[in-house]
């Protein structure tokens, strides 16, 4: 499929957030086509963390326009919800329920959010949890896991609500580096499933690999955005090839 | 000094028979003043200064006051007034009982509900963003996530209390409520033998706190399935 053939899925213009005084994001503007991969890279405090949680507005956004899957972004409860319950998210601490068991973990928005019955939800768990290759762990609690299971436990918790869109929060750095792998395995699958992804991260070799679409972000601002061959090889502007240097060389 | 043991054999089963009215102070209490401590913590952390402010001022009275000034108010002070004796309460508010049950509860509330306060407030904000990102609304959010992870933050300093409280029935004594310190006193009174009476009087409270204690381990233990492995 060509790119023009797309339609547009979330669109972000002019966006400016505050943290009190303190300015997290400026005039960002960013779109992103059905099935598109965007790879959000740049210093820790940059705005990339904040950029995608205003798109399920787990950030509120100052002023600017948002609009995913046609629900502008507002203080509107229906579109919010409406929003939440067609973006995935996978956060950096994992933050699955501690006291539900994992297969538990997935079923308990598809009970409430969706209605599903006891059955539907439990086979659609157990059929997440195979396709992240655990199904052996899901009477288990989350602190009886590795990260690179628990990280993988919440990927399938998400994908329970069959999410048209996955936001993904530095994903693979609370993790040992022997799990990391594990986890960009089966991120890498869901790209080539055609999943629309948003990925914070600093896995360059994976955001290689199956970005469509490079954004680096510096002092709130989208510096610089392109697709990765030209982003890596052929960087334009100063911010960006000081980072690349620094993340590139260890 | 002599310890009259055959006294203290004379008098356990007597105090054992004010045991009932211990019990029922301590549960019914119990019981309400959590109800209460969970409408208290509702209303604390509403997010509207109108509920959140009275709640506020109502927890520093009683958690400021000693609970034997607020039973003494309630049982000597409220009946002076007219429109008490006349309210629907007064069938209570007449008897010893109701108002040592709503001294203890209103007391116990206050300071139940600050515990609660503080097991919410200790869940990780992480869990409930990624209820919010699933698609939970904020009560559902409330419900399943930060109540049952909050209960179990909250049981070691909730159990603190219910001990505390079943000690506190003790001063239902002083508005002539025969529960075991009543009898124990009546018993004293009788016999002048305060150190064989009251020491056996604590051995039962003792018992009685062994019990409750046994029983918020249990629960405890059971609540944290999930972080043995950790253990």
């Amino acid at each position: 499929m060509s790119d023009t053939d797309r339609e547009t899925i979330i669109l972000l213009e002019n966006v400016d957030k505050f943290f009190g005084d303190f300015q997290a994001l400026k005039n960002v503007s960013l779109s992103v086509k059905k099935g598109e991969r965007v790879v959000v890279c740049g210093p820790s405090g940059s705005g990339k963390s904040t950029l995608i949680r205003c798109i399920n507005r787990l950030e509120e956004h100052n002023s600017g326009k948002i609009v995913v899957n046609g629900h502008e972004l507002t203080g509107d409860v229906a579109d919010i919800d409406a929003v939440r319950s067609e973006v995935g998210m996978v956060f950096q601490s994992f933050n699955l329920f501690p006291h539900l068991t994992v297969v538990k973990n997935l079923m308990l928005a598809p009970r409430l959010v969706r209605k599903s019955s006891k059955a539907e939800a439990h086979d659609m768990a157990m059929r997440y949890l195979e396709r992240v290759k655990i199904p052996e762990q899901a009477d288990k609690y989350p602190s009886q896991l590795s990260g690179g299971q628990q990280q993988r436990v919440a990927i399938a918790r998400a994908l329970c609500m069959n999410p048209l869109i996955m936001l993904f929060d530095e994903p693979t750095s609370a993790l040992d580096p022997e799990m990391i792998s594990e986890v960009l395995e089966v991120m890498t699958d869901l790209a080539r499933d055609g999943m629309t992804m948003i990925v914070v991260t600093h896995e360059m070799g994976f955001a290689r690999s199956v970005a469509d679409n490079m954004v680096f972000m510096d002092n709130g601002e989208i510096v610089e955005a392109n697709p990765p061959l030209e982003f890596f090889d052929n960087p334009k502007n100063e911010r960006t090839k000081l980072f690349l240097s620094q993340i590139l060389t260890h | 000094m002599s310890f009259d043991i055959a006294l203290i054999a004379d008098s356990i089963p007597k105090m054992l028979a004010g045991f009932a009215m211990t019990f029922q102070l301590w549960l019914l209490s119990a019981v309400l003043g959590l109800a209460l401590a969970v409408i208290l913590l509702i209303m604390r952390i509403s997010g509207r200064w109108y509920l959140a402010a009275p709640t506020m001022a109502y927890i520093y009275i009683f958690r400021g006051t000693p609970i034997l000034v607020q039973i003494f108010i309630i049982y000597y002070g409220l009946p002076q007034l007219e429109f008490v004796r006349e309210s629907i309460l007064w069938p209570v508010l007449r008897e010893p009982f109701g108002c040592a049950i709503i001294a203890l509860t209103l007391n116990t509330g206050a300071y139940v509900s600050e515990i609660l306060r503080g097991g919410v407030l200790g869940v990780d904000r992480g869990l409930k963003e990624a209820g919010a990102a699933l698609g939970l609304s904020v009560s559902q959010r409330f419900i399943h996530i930060t109540t049952p992870i909050a209960i179990r933050l909250c049981l070691p300093a909730y159990s603190n209390d219910v001990i505390s409280l079943m000690k506190s029935t003790a001063l239902a004594s002083t508005i002539t409520l025969l529960d075991m310190m009543g009898i124990a006193r009546t018993i004293v009174a009788e016999t002048y033998a305060p150190y064989e009476i009251f020491i056996s009087l604590m051995v039962i409270y003792l018992f009685l706190t062994w019990i409750i204690q046994r029983s918020f381990g249990w629960t405890e233990k059971r609540m944290s399935r999930h972080v043995r492995s950790e253990v």
